[in-house]
């Protein structure tokens, strides 16, 4: 269980980024965030990575408070980073430097499989795709086994076709060990293709607007009618949150109650 | 390294590139020729020159003179004398130079607190033109070898001071949470992370410093020493023997491309991940 209390932060330079965000996540959900630009969807993120501290709030993963990162909570960003210097497989074992050299190539080589750039073992990360470069950085974040992995916008940056593929690629994955998946987008279609549950944040200072459960079995049709039902109230929602004249509800709430419409 | 980066190239092409494959095995061999064309043309045409009687070549002697003054120096066992001398006076300064230049360049691009102090200091020390230092070096450290490698080691400290410091403080700080995110210990992240990141940018600025330490090798002889190549310079114009020096400058010209080849070489197998411009143009 991954529970955010009341997480809040202010850069130095008085922008209120995040205010009192609250929220209980169960082990193996897959969250989506969805929001407007500079709802703090990032900075959300980075505070559960414990890659900035919260000014004030707490993230605690089963009982244990984050405030640096943490061996069980990995993340993926915007941009693969991969490490230039490393090949594929050296950057997919990155993390797992503590292991025997033996346990670790077996590690990588069952991801690099799992991914299907078995072929690209030895490739530099200059030579791959935007795509592939995605999955390794996929790879790299998911051979340490985390029990939380974060997205923030993974693949924004990649053209609709092959992030569709990445996509379900993803879903895939993450029914191997079934870690909590934390994923910030602004792609409604992307939110509900992954999620249990999509938050929904408004900006100025970044809050909990709402939240849609996605009461949808896996896989999930992108073209049946239920589907876009979904869709619609997400973006329904996101429009709302982004319009001033309505007021913010208590984001306390349980879900159950956020099918207000 | 032009050389290795041709081969996939060949591989890839096929059938209606057997013209292209030609042509890069041609450029394979035509670019070092290409390189040398201009100053073997030059060489020719002075050397022809003089034999044909139109310059008595004595203030510019043709290049078989000067091919001659190096034999000559070479069987009498000089050239080797004085090439050690230099070449110990060059390696001796640079290791100095850039063990000083990588520590302290390190210290200041790592910890902000040392730069604060350290930084301003360096700079204005950098101002001052080097040869400036040299009657205090031979004040403090004597006319010998210790003052000549002390204003080598000055020449060669600052660039890679420069170039370490500098290369530090511009790596991306988006690989360098890659490495927080694993929660890379300090001296891990300096090893996993700050090393390989900075290191395109030091060899860099070694094969600057090694440009410099050649510079000041020729300073601080031609200021006093009994061998050594800037001796010879010095020795031919006091002589009157042009062919002398230009043998020397030749010399010269030869270990300097030598030795930053052999930087060159030994850094390459570290490097062949980079992507960049230069890689892909096989230049």
């Amino acid at each position: 269980m991954l529970a955010l209390d009341r997480v809040s932060k202010t850069y130095p330079n008085g922008v209120e980024a995040l205010a009192r965000f609250s929220a209980e996540i169960r082990q193996g959900e897959i969250i989506a965030i969805i929001g407007g630009s500079g709802c703090g969807k990032s900075t959300l993120l980075r505070a559960i990575a414990g890659l900035d501290r919260a000014s004030s709030g707490s993230v605690t993963l089963d009982d244990e408070t984050i405030s640096s990162p943490h061996a069980k909570i990995g993340i993926i960003f915007q941009e693969p980073r991969l490490l230039p210097w490393l090949s594929v497989a050296d950057n997919i074992g990155f993390g797992l430097a503590d292991l025997p050299a033996t346990e670790r190539r077996e590690k990588v080589a069952r991801a690099l499989e799992r991914v299907g750039l078995a072929d690209k073992a030895q490739a530099w990360p200059r030579e791959l795709s935007g795509g592939q470069a995605q999955r390794v950085a996929i790879a790299r974040a998911l051979v340490p086994r985390p029990e939380v992995l974060l997205l923030d916008e993974p693949f924004s940056a990649l053209d609709a076709f092959t992030r569709r593929d990445i996509q379900d690629h993803l879903l895939d994955l993450w029914a191997d060990t079934r870690p909590t998946l934390i994923l910030v987008t602004h792609d409604v279609d992307e939110a509900v293709v992954l999620a249990d549950r999509v938050l929904v944040m408004r900006p100025r200072p970044g809050r909990l607007f709402d939240q849609i459960e996605i009461n949808l079995g896996r896989p999930r049709d992108r073209n049946s009618p239920l589907f876009e039902n979904f869709k619609r109230s997400v973006l329904t929602s996101l429009d709302r949150s982004l319009d001033r004249s309505v007021p913010d509800r208590d984001a306390t709430q349980g879900p159950g109650q956020a099918m207000w419409w | 390294m032009a050389m290795i980066s041709d081969a996939p190239v060949l591989q890839q092409t096929s059938e209606p590139a057997e013209g292209a494959a030609m042509r890069s095995r041609l450029s394979r061999y035509a670019r070092p020729v290409l390189g040398v064309l201009l100053p073997l043309t030059l060489a020719l045409g002075w050397e022809l020159v003089v034999w044909s009687g139109w310059s008595n070549g004595r203030l510019v002697p043709p290049p078989s003179r000067v091919l001659a003054t190096i034999t000559e120096l070479a069987r009498s066992g000089e050239l080797v004398r004085h090439i050690t001398a230099t070449l110990w006076r060059v390696g001796l300064g640079f290791a100095f130079g850039v063990i000083a230049g990588t520590l302290l360049g390190a210290v200041s691009g790592y910890w902000s607190l040392a730069r604060r102090l350290l930084d301003p200091t360096v700079q204005a020390l950098r101002a001052i033109p080097s040869l400036a230092w040299v009657p205090l070096f031979i004040l403090w450290l004597g006319i010998f070898e210790t003052s000549k490698i002390a204003l080598i080691a000055v020449g060669v400290f600052f660039p890679v001071y420069l170039g370490v410091m500098g290369a530090i403080l511009i790596v991306d700080r988006k690989i360098v949470e890659v490495g927080r995110t694993f929660r890379l210990s300090g001296p891990a992240m300096i090893r996993r992370i700050l090393l390989p990141a900075v290191l395109p940018a030091y060899v860099v600025s070694l094969r600057v410093g090694l440009g410099l330490g050649w510079m000041f090798v020729v300073a601080a002889e031609l200021i006093g020493a009994s061998e050594g190549l800037g001796y010879l310079l010095l020795d031919g114009q006091q002589l009157g023997k042009p062919a002398q020096i230009l043998a020397a400058i030749v010399i010269f010209a030869i270990l300097g491309k030598l030795t930053d080849w052999l930087i060159e070489v030994a850094a390459a197998p570290f490097l062949r991940w980079q992507d960049a411009f230069g890689r892909a143009k096989g230049a």
